[in-house]
């Protein structure tokens, strides 16, 4: 079972080892982690993408909670939250294959961003399951470089995970 | 002007703090030149990591957080043992190290160690101190952290230039606000409405008692609440203590080298109260140890230990004191069915059995057994880690005292330093260290602290020239083939004694075992007494 835990943390010197740490120590395994800023000062957000079954993830919100820093956890419920994770991805692109290529990225709402004489850079915001969609699509023609943020998420609706 | 050396001191005299232990050195030296002129004890410990277990042991006694300090690097390293164990035995203490000059801070410079990254795993939290400022909102930080929700170490690592910057002057805090550390006391009202209801439809109720009853400090009414149900009463390792041994509810320490009342109670109960027990593979091998209908309330002040070995019905997150008022205000005047009572007082008669004697030697069940009655009520008996320990757990028949042993963590050489820890914090009980000739030769250091200070304590080293404990296993699960657990080259552990200036005695029985405590309970000087153990001697 694949769940995104949002993670509200004080912004000190050491945080996000403390993190990482619990899941390593424990034996749990991280997906994706992103973290940044929120509009508190001194308050950051983890957001945290990992596997696990029912009891394990309980552990995991009950041990995160524990950690001094960790001001709140939430695990966001299956289709009630928007997820986004920014890739950057070169394509190999000969010359003949360069409308084909622009033409997919078009149909995937995905931009270029960069333009070389035997490549492209395609830069793509979307939730994990259609950026896998592009990278699938894209493979054919020769992939030299993927670089992928970890996944950010958010509740729908009023819904919010703030201090 | 005001340096960050003597603004430690003065955090530790607003804590109310009145003995540390530890050892100096040189990245920690600002502060011991503060101490020195301070009314706060300094014990010089022989190596660190017995600074941390005698803060433990002081800590368990006087119910406040023992103080430990250490220097950077090898002095913070050794520490970590220590530290880890109060972490898994949920004791509060407050560890202080020094660290080099912040500009210096990851040049590997001399004696420097990243203290607060290698004991993230075992501190409730740590600091890295990197303003003088800062200081007494860090101490009294830890303190409140330290000493609230559920216990546990919290360290404190200070860089030399931090110690020795001046600033214009000390406030200490009156309050602590940490925004992410609000923990929950109060017992759900739901939830003990549940358990009430739970308790009241059970023919076969049993309660667990864990550490977090005496960690509470709520003995006394988690006793009246037993008597006012009559509902029986097994402990954890961690728990021992909360009822009298001989108190006729009690049935014993349950788990793998628990009493076998102890398991089947809670075996046959159809409802288990878990009070403040993390049920450990110690205590709860397998969930099979329990009845498949066996309903569990567990009541714990840390949320993460419901549910996390056991599966519980009716989680109670809250400190025991508040859950015990809301249990005894709700429960009427519910008693346990006659015939539960019936069954477990016929269990009772089989807890305490007379093992069989081998010639020449000192039974250490037996003696264990006998030891209370030869000291006063109150005294506090600290078991070290081994055969010692189960021989003491089972046997040693607790009155008003303590029983302090590293039940979660199990370190050896845990009982010398924290019984100094628990004399320094109980001057007026009689404290008895109990410890095996290996677990006695990982504390003995701490025969000089014992000696410098005169500390009136009375150590009991069980020699069988063997590490019992895995010899046991070894019989049992390695074909007896004994590596490594004989105990060749142990000196004479009297003429050891006897070169710190500590009286001492030799026992080859418990006849003459016993007579010579009676000779030595009223004096009030240490004493070492090496009993001759058989070496097949079993731990139950």
């Amino acid at each position: 079972m694949q769940y995104t835990l949002s993670i509200l943390v004080e912004n000190q010197a050491g945080v996000l080892s403390k993190i990482s740490g619990l899941f390593s120590r424990r034996g749990f395994n991280i997906d994706s982690l992103a973290v940044g800023v929120t509009n508190t000062p001194g308050v950051s957000r983890i957001t945290i993408v990992a596997n696990g079954d029912e009891y394990v993830v309980e552990q995991l919100e009950k041990q995160l909670n524990k950690l001094i820093p960790v001001i709140k956890v939430k695990r966001l419920n299956d289709g009630e939250f928007i997820s986004r994770e920014l890739i950057l991805i070169k394509v190999h692109c000969a010359a003949a294959k360069r409308a084909e290529i622009i033409k997919t990225a078009e149909i995937m709402q995905a931009k270029i961003v960069d333009v070389a004489p035997s490549c492209v850079t395609i830069e793509y915001c979307e939730c994990a399951n259609r950026v896998n969609t592009l990278i699938d699509l894209l493979k054919p023609y020769g992939i030299r470089e993927i670089v992928r943020t970890g996944t950010v998420a958010i509740d729908r609706g009023t819904a919010s995970v703030s201090v | 002007m005001i340096s960050g050396a003597e603004i430690m001191v003065k955090c530790l005299e607003a804590e109310g703090v009145s003995v540390v232990f530890g050892y100096p050195g040189a990245a920690i030296c600002p502060f011991y030149d503060k101490i020195y002129d301070s009314d706060i004890k300094h014990i010089l410990v022989r190596q660190e990591q017995n600074a941390a277990h005698a803060a433990s042991g002081y800590a368990r006694c006087s119910g406040r957080p023992g103080v430990c300090v250490a220097t950077s690097g090898p002095g913070a390293t050794n520490l970590i043992t220590g530290i880890a164990t109060a972490y898994t035995d949920s004791i509060p203490m407050i560890a202080i190290t020094g660290q080099v000059r912040s500009d210096l801070l990851g040049r590997d410079v001399f004696q420097e160690a990243d203290i607060t990254g290698a004991c993230e795993p075992f501190v409730k939290h740590s600091y890295l101190v990197s303003k003088t400022e800062d200081l007494p909102r860090v101490f009294k930080e830890a303190f409140h952290i330290a000493s609230t929700g559920r216990q546990g170490p919290v360290l404190i690592d200070i860089p030399m230039d931090i110690q020795t910057n001046e600033i214009e002057e000390f406030v200490y805090p009156d309050s602590v606000n940490i925004i992410g550390y609000k923990p929950n006391t109060k017992g759900h009202a739901i939830q003990v409405k549940r358990a009430i209801d739970a308790i009241k439809a059970s023919k076969r109720p049993l309660i667990v008692s864990g550490g977090g009853v005496l960690s509470s400090g709520v003995k006394l009414k988690f006793q009246d609440f037993a008597l006012k149900t009559r509902i029986p009463v097994i402990s954890t390792m961690m728990g021992i203590g909360v009822m009298p041994s001989e108190h006729e509810l009690y049935l014993g320490m349950l788990g793998t080298h628990g009493k076998a009342v102890a398991n089947r109670a809670l075996h046959e109960a159809d409802l288990v109260i878990v009070c403040g027990a993390r049920l450990g593979d110690r205590a709860v091998a397998a969930p099979h140890q329990m009845s498949e209908n066996t309903t569990v309330i567990h009541i714990d002040i840390d949320p993460a230990e419901i549910g996390k070995n056991v599966k519980t019905e009716i989680p109670i997150v809250g400190d025991m004191r508040n859950v015990l008022d809301m249990l005894v205000e709700n429960i009427g005047d519910y008693t346990v069915p006659e015939q539960w009572q019936e069954t477990v007082k016929t269990w009772k008669k089989d807890l305490f059995k007379t093992p069989p004697v081998f010639e020449g030697y000192v039974e250490p069940r037996t003696l264990v057994s006998h030891l209370s009655a030869m000291f006063r009520s109150k005294a506090i008996l600290v078991a070290d880690v081994g055969q010692n320990q189960i021989w003491c757990a089972n046997n040693f028949r607790i009155r008003e005292g303590r029983f302090l042993t590293t039940g979660g963590m199990g370190t050896m050489g845990y009982s010398i330093p924290a019984a100094v820890g628990a004399k320094f914090a109980r001057p007026d009980r009689d404290v008895i260290a109990i410890c095996g000739d290996g677990s006695f030769q990982m504390g003995m250091n701490e025969l000089a602290t014992i000696a410098g200070n005169n500390l009136n304590i009375k150590i009991i080293i069980m020699r069988n020239s063997r590490l019992g404990m895995v010899r046991e296993l070894q019989d049992k699960n390695y074909e007896g083939r004994h590596s490594a657990t004989i105990l060749q080259g142990d000196p004479d552990f009297l003429t050891i004694a006897k070169a710190y200036g500590i009286d001492c005695a030799e026992a080859s029985s418990n006849e003459e075992a016993e007579n010579i405590i009676k000779g030595i309970v009223d004096s009030d000087k240490p004493f070492i007494l090496v009993c001759n153990v058989y070496p097949d001697t079993p731990s139950i």
